[in-house]
């Protein structure tokens, strides 16, 4: 029995080492460290928001519309004149709220839907999986643009369609780690020492698919800025008036002949929010993989 | 033994369809509370919503109306849109068509590239070469289409001139016209795949690349080029397939930006602009025909690894 206990609960000292192991390999991952930074930059412009801007991003200025690039207004300013490199800074605010909640959702629902139909198996597994098959023969946006045309676009209804929508995804990949994960000793001993099901699933099996979940959360993260980005540029996501990057380049895309400065530093801002996400979630992931 | 592991993927393929078909109908149905509320807007009076539901059909039980909308489906009368008052079917074919033929573009580009790239990095694995190419696929891939639209847009549209800004070409162009179109759009296609293809073309190589048949075939004798188009090439192609008909349906989200980006009247487009109308049976019906192409590419993938996978055609699977 005690050398089964032994064998059962990692000596914490080691999980310790472990730890400091992955935060070593971590400072030295240059994506991720390149990806947090860019990352960084943008949550700050998030959390300071109009305090560091040179000029009020909501303030119209009609006697300056649509006027290039220049020493007063770096970015150039848009059709109502208001100043573009302000509203960039400003931009990051309402996405960078927005993702992360919906993937966080997403996250706390999908864990807990992939360690049940993990750990019970049988007919609920096989039910729920053939529904998460389903789903996925529907691409995210479209889903997306079906659930919000019927219950109305809001940031909640936002948060709450994506969440939905990334549940199944995210329980898929958990699903698999927990299926692993039940057949090691520590699960068998935890049995046998007569825990209830529930604790077996979220004292023993979550800690140890944790990391798998954190993985695929930040990798989530990136595809919730995807599509938070594309559904606001359609005009189903985050809505006017918010300086959101996504709302810019939808009012602004026609006038792409005469005034590309209207587009192209939103649509740089965008690009750089996901590739500094995807650069952490890989970092993430080759970090927890060693 | 072959026959029957395609009826089966055909039959989880109609399941899939069926599941899909009631999630589809929910979502137009349920979620929209009162349809003739949602349509008519909230200044609408009481009894122009009642009996617009009632035209409609929208005050049946739902088991009933469901039903109906399928039964009718099937039969290709996919109901009436909202906003034109004209059946639905015509709309969804054409739009399918013009779909079809810029998905097929993407395709043509992005499956060889795909898979030369998956190929090229397997074969230094490990390198900062492999890495590089397989961070950039990543990154591509999580770039919304949108913003790779503008960029290409604004390069080859608007300050070199080379390639149009817009889908929508003259009336009663020439397939090369038509192609020269599509050349734009299609890119933003082929960057968010490329590296969704090239990674799996690359894991598949790279398991080849470590497999008993090919160390025997090096050890025989053969040359690596002969090596890896024999071998390789073939068993790493499988996994490739399989995922590049998932794609499709993935695909047809790209497709809602793209086309309305570019004005080019497609499914996507189509879908978006019934989402914006609320016009629900236009909607439900876009949906689950790209539900249906998706199910219909998923079997074609089947028929096509059982064409090329000698243990599938025996029966070891």
């Amino acid at each position: 029995m005690s050398a089964l206990s032994a064998s059962a609960a990692p000596p914490a000292a080691a999980a310790r080492s472990r730890a400091a192991e992955r935060l070593h390999a971590a400072l030295r991952s240059p994506t991720l460290i390149s990806g947090a930074a860019i990352l960084g930059f943008w949550i700050l412009c998030a959390l300071l928001g109009s305090r560091i801007t040179p000029l009020d991003p909501y303030a119209d200025d009609l006697l300056a519309t649509l006027a290039p690039p220049s020493a007063a207004h770096w970015f150039g300013t848009d059709q109502l004149g208001r100043d573009i490199f302000s509203r960039v800074i400003v931009g990051a605010r309402d996405i960078l709220i927005v993702a992360p909640l919906a993937t966080l959702l997403g996250t706390v629902l999908g864990t807990a839907l992939g360690l049940a139909i993990g750990y019970v198996r049988g007919a609920l597994d096989d039910t729920v999986s053939r529904v998460i098959e389903a789903l996925q023969a529907l691409p995210l946006v479209i889903v997306a643009l079906m659930a919000l045309a019927a219950v109305g676009t809001s940031n909640v209804t936002v948060v709450l369609v994506i969440g939905f929508v990334f549940t199944p995804l995210i329980a898929r990949t958990v699903r698999s780690a927990v299926l692993i994960e039940s057949e090691l000793d520590y699960v068998a001993a935890a049995r046998l020492r007569g825990d209830g099901t529930l604790a077996v699933m979220f004292i023993e099996i979550l800690p140890n698919v944790l990391p798998i979940a954190v993985v695929e959360m930040t990798v989530r993260l990136g595809y919730a800025i995807f599509f938070v980005a594309s559904l606001s540029f359609l005009g189903f996501g985050i809505q006017p008036p918010s300086a959101d990057w996504g709302i810019a380049i939808a009012e602004n895309y026609s006038l792409i002949g005469s005034y590309w400065w209207t587009v192209l530093f939103d649509a740089a801002a965008t690009a750089s929010l996901v590739v500094g996400v995807n650069l952490v979630a890989d970092g993430l992931e080759s970090v927890f993989e060693t | 033994m072959i026959a029957r592991f395609l009826v089966k993927r055909a039959l989880l393929s109609l399941i899939t369809l069926a599941i899909l078909s009631v999630v589809v109908f929910l979502g137009g149905q349920l979620l929209p509370g009162d349809v003739g509320r949602a349509v008519l807007g909230p200044l609408a009076d009481a009894r122009a919503v009642a009996v617009f539901n009632h035209q409609v059909g929208a005050d049946r039980p739902l088991w009933i109306q469901y039903w109906d909308w399928i039964a009718h489906f099937l039969t290709g009368d996919m109901g009436e849109s909202f906003t034109f008052r004209a059946p639905v079917a015509p709309f969804i074919g054409a739009a399918l068509l013009n779909s079809l033929k810029l998905a097929a573009l993407a395709f043509v580009l992005v499956v060889p590239l795909g898979i030369a790239g998956g190929v090229w990095a397997a074969m230094r694995v490990g390198r900062w070469s492999d890495r590089a190419l397989v961070l950039l696929g990543q990154t591509l891939g999580v770039v919304p289409e949108f913003i790779s639209s503008i960029v290409l847009i604004l390069v080859f549209g608007v300050w070199l001139r080379w390639l149009p800004m817009s889908a929508d070409w003259p009336e009663g162009a020439g397939g090369l016209t038509q192609l020269r179109y599509l050349i734009l759009p299609s890119v933003p296609l082929v960057l968010v795949f490329f590296g969704y293809v090239a990674r799996v073309a690359r894991l598949g190589t790279i398991e080849a690349l470590d497999a008993d048949y090919t160390r025997t075939a090096i050890l025989k004798g053969l040359s690596m080029p002969t090596v890896i188009r024999r071998h390789v090439l073939r068993n790493a192609l499988l996994p490739t397939i399989t995922v590049t008909a998932s794609l499709l349906g993935y695909l047809a989200g790209g497709l809602v930006v793209i086309e309305t980006l570019f004005h080019y009247r497609g499914i996507g487009a189509l879908i978006y602009s019934a989402a914006r109308a609320k016009d629900f049976p236009m909607l439900e019906a876009g949906v689950l025909t790209v539900g249906a192409v998706y199910a219909l590419a998923s079997v074609a993938a089947d028929l096509l690894s059982a064409a090329l996978d000698p243990r599938l055609r025996s029966g070891r699977t």
